[in-house]
């Protein structure tokens, strides 16, 4: 049978790198930009690690090291919000994961514009440092913005918020260059998905990462505009005292210029609109991979593939109507708390969907421990914990006495702080010995599983039942101590294991390094998985992925125990059997 | 796994041809449905500005001016409102005019006639930026600035200077992207090619004047 050439993907001549800089700098390869958008994800993680126990320190044992002020306290808090939101989940799963995997995974040889790929990382790399740039400006006020993550106005750009002269604007800087950024990034998975699969790859045979994936980059494509948006309106109103966002302001608070008029809560709704979807940027990749952990580690096709998709796709149009449910206690008309709540219930019905197909996926299947899948197995309880809790937080009557409090923060970290990490954790050592061609170290990453798996539930599950204030700098000041002995003990406790998970995850980088030459040989096909990465000539792949032609598909990726047949899995490119 | 049958038809054949392999746009270019992804994406930002621009004008305490006022030209003695804006309307809407010639003839491979209409397109779009310098220049020396002006509430300004600003970057980006297209094409770059780059450039143009048409209405109507 003749096969139809696929269309500019067999004509186009790829870029070929010259020297070592084309080939691991200015890469257009999008094996190596992935790699790139990790480790540099990874770096700014652990500058993020690092603020969580400045807070953990000053919550927990208050006053105890003297460096930190109320002014470094906040602005940790700040940045560690950040930096793990944007620049380590976001540009994570969809830099790193869905560059590695969108190509290998569609059978293409390569993103459908590599160039333009190639600066989107650079232009990741620039966010980076003028993010970092906010503690290069210190002084009395100076160092990076301590106004929170979702810097609100007016208080982000008042004078007595931290950061309030240069570091609101290195953010809000950096915020737009990483939009930019990402445009670049999400205009190529999108083409590339729709316009480069391979022979045979229809939509309904795509593995559930590339639909997680994509369905995330239509958000981030559609979701960021508002966050742009919102940060040039505040640029303005902090640079040359525009009032989009300021209201006018006592001179107590020395505004400094006469602010009248402006609409803070239009902030918080366009902020909102961009944050609320980007829970789901974050969440649908680690959905996606998460499916595909499991069923390749459960032996066992995904159960619900049509249903995984749909719910996917619904969960991704429905983010863009719930986001005012951030807002319960900002002072919006009641009719739009009763409106949010609705819609906020009502995308718990496709999450559920898939919670109840993971777990029918894991039953009576033929489970391997092996490291990637007890992360997976963790994703799936701690989402399950976290989404619980925001079924609480969804109402808006529950909602009201629980704003800011720790309640709040345990649920967001467990569902989308913890829960997507736990996938990054398990993708890694899933696809590690396809980038490397060598397996991770089982032991420390087992050792590295639990004390991660374990104290992080040490960490939040505690915060459940604290029930005290969020974004308190000291709580037991003279006669308004709030506190009781019970509640700071378990402060303490909640520091000191969030040390030590931080340690933990030093031992996973050691990992990484080690691992990277001293790994044992991972041969093409470990997991014997059945996804098109696996299938490359090459371990790891070479530029172009493929060798001379393309592979054709002839089945959908979750062919594993099927009955009557040899081995327990059957890889996509393998042709199907004459119908009898 | 449901296989594509020949039989299917109604919405179940769409569906079939849009999830079936290898492309979802059949005979698409890739830079083509980029740009139309991209295109989406510019939509949002637009749109946010413009949503932003009603609630603020919707939730301040001044009064708003009058853009029939504001926006007028006198000309030999007569005040004659939206005349300035009337023209520069004018002026963009010719210019797809001319895009739009530019691409069918690129389709017919005229690669002159092409890089001729493209550079005309060019051209009425400079023409359009330079228009809106004076209205800025003269709204300036009324008095207008982005933190305040003597008519009314302060976000007019704020609003006007950010939107119609952004707007005109996108047509100044235009601009020079038309340019460097006509120079590839007139150079030849594209010759083994269906010159789909024309059209996708002259979807970027199309969509620069379909947002000015949005700011004209929501702006200088209302």
């Amino acid at each position: 049978m003749a096969q139809a050439e696929i269309p500019y993907q067999e004509a186009i001549p790829l870029h070929d790198p010259h020297s070592w800089i084309t080939k691991y700098w200015f890469s257009q390869d999008h094996k190596v930009i992935a790699v790139q958008y990790g480790i540099t994800a990874v770096a700014v993680g652990l500058v993020a690690l690092v603020l969580s126990w400045i807070m953990r320190t000053q919550i927990g044992f208050p006053g105890a090291v003297e460096w930190i002020t109320p002014d470094i306290y906040y602005q940790s808090v700040t940045m560690h919000g950040m930096i793990m939101v944007i620049y380590l989940l976001t540009a994570f799963l969809l830099g790193s994961f869905g560059n590695y995997l969108v190509p290998l995974m569609l059978g293409a040889r390569d993103m459908v514009f590599p160039f333009v790929n190639m600066i989107s990382y650079h232009v990741y790399l620039a966010s980076v440092l003028i993010l970092m740039a906010g503690y290069l400006f210190p002084g009395t006020l100076g160092g990076p913005t301590g106004a929170g993550w979702t810097l609100y106005p007016p208080q982000a750009i008042l004078s007595g918020t931290p950061g309030a002269d240069w570091g609101i604007l290195t953010m809000l800087a950096s915020l737009a260059v990483f939009i930019v950024a990402f445009t670049m990034g999400g205009l190529n998975y999108i083409t590339t998905i729709l316009q480069a699969r391979t022979r045979g790859m229809t939509m309904m045979r795509m593995p559930l990462s590339i639909w997680g994936i994509g369905m995330a980059t239509v958000l981030g494509l559609l979701a960021f505009p508002a966050l742009f948006v919102s940060a040039i309106m505040m640029t303005l109103d902090n640079l040359i005292g525009t009032s989009f966002f300021m209201p006018a302001i006592n001179s107590a608070f020395d505004a400094g210029e006469d602010y009248q008029g402006g609409s803070p809560l239009l902030f918080q709704h366009l902020f909102w609109f961009f944050g609320h979807p980007e829970v789901y940027i974050v969440a649908l990749p680690a959905f996606g991979v998460v499916s595909d952990l499991i069923s390749v580690h459960a032996r066992k096709n995904i159960f619900g593939y049509r249903l995984m998709v749909w719910a996917i796709v619904a969960i991704g149009g429905l983010s863009f109507i719930v986001w005012a449910h951030h807002m319960y206690v900002a002072g919006m008309h009641p009719y739009f708390g009763f409106f949010f709540a609705t819609t906020t219930l009502i995308i718990a019905v496709p999450t559920a969907i898939k919670v109840y197909n993971w777990t029918l996926t894991l039953w009576r299947a033929n489970i391997r421990f092996t490291v990637p899948m007890l992360f997976a197995i963790a994703f799936v309880l701690t989402f399950v914990v976290g989404g619980l809790t925001g079924l609480f937080l969804g109402n808006v009557i529950v909602d009201v006495p629980l704003s800011d409090t720790y309640f709040v923060v345990a649920h967001f970290h467990m569902v989308m702080g913890v829960a997507p990490i736990l996938v990054i954790f398990g993708g890694i050592y899933h696809w590690y010995p396809k980038i490397t061609g060598r397996m991770l170290n089982d032991t420390i990453g087992r050792i590295h599983f639990w004390i991660t798996f374990i104290g992080t539930y040490a960490i939040y599950f505690p915060m459940h039942f604290l029930a005290i204030p969020r974004r308190y700098y000291e709580y037991n000041v003279g006669e308004s101590a709030i506190l009781t002995q019970s509640m700071d003990i378990l402060n303490q406790s909640i520091t000191i294991t969030a040390y030590i998970v931080g340690i933990a995850q030093f031992l996973f980088i050691y990992n990484l390094i080690v691992s990277y030459r001293r790994g044992r040989e991972a041969g093409d096909n470990p997991w014997e998985a059945n996804s098109l990465e696996w299938r490359t000539p090459q371990t790891p792949p070479v530029h172009g992925n493929w060798g001379e032609s393309l592979p054709t598909v002839h089945r959908w990726a979750y062919d594993y125990s099927v009955p009557g047949e040899e081995k327990d899995f059957i890889p996509q490119d393998v042709p199907r059997k004459a119908q009898a | 796994m449901a296989e594509a049958t020949a039989e299917s038809t109604g919405l179940k054949s769409i569906a079939e041809d849009w999830s079936s392999d290898i492309t979802t746009f059949k005979g698409v270019p890739w830079g083509k449905a980029m740009m139309w992804i991209f295109l989406l994406s510019d939509t949002f930002i637009f749109s946010i500005f413009l949503t932003s621009y009603m609630t603020v004008r919707a939730t301040t305490a001044e009064a708003w001016p009058n853009p029939s006022e504001v926006f007028s030209l006198t000309l030999f003695g007569t005040t004659v409102p939206l005349l300035l804006i009337a023209i520069m309307t004018f002026d963009l809407i010719t210019s797809s005019g001319t895009m739009a010639l530019a691409v069918n003839y690129g389709y017919r491979r005229d690669k002159k006639k092409a890089v001729i209409f493209m550079l005309a397109t060019a051209f009425f779009g400079a023409v359009f930026v330079g228009m809106q310098a004076f209205e800025w220049t003269k709204l300036i020396q009324e008095g207008v600035r982005p933190w305040g002006n003597d008519w009314g509430a302060a976000q007019f300004g704020s609003c006007f200077f950010m939107i119609t600003g952004f707007h005109g970057l996108h047509v100044s980006a235009g601009v020079v992207y038309l340019i460097i297209i006509s120079y590839r094409v007139w150079r030849g770059y594209y010759d083994n090619t269906n010159f789909e780059i024309v059209e996708i450039t002259g979807l970027y143009w199309h969509f620069v004047d379909l947002v000015w048409v949005f700011i004209f209405a929501f702006f200088y109507l209302w």
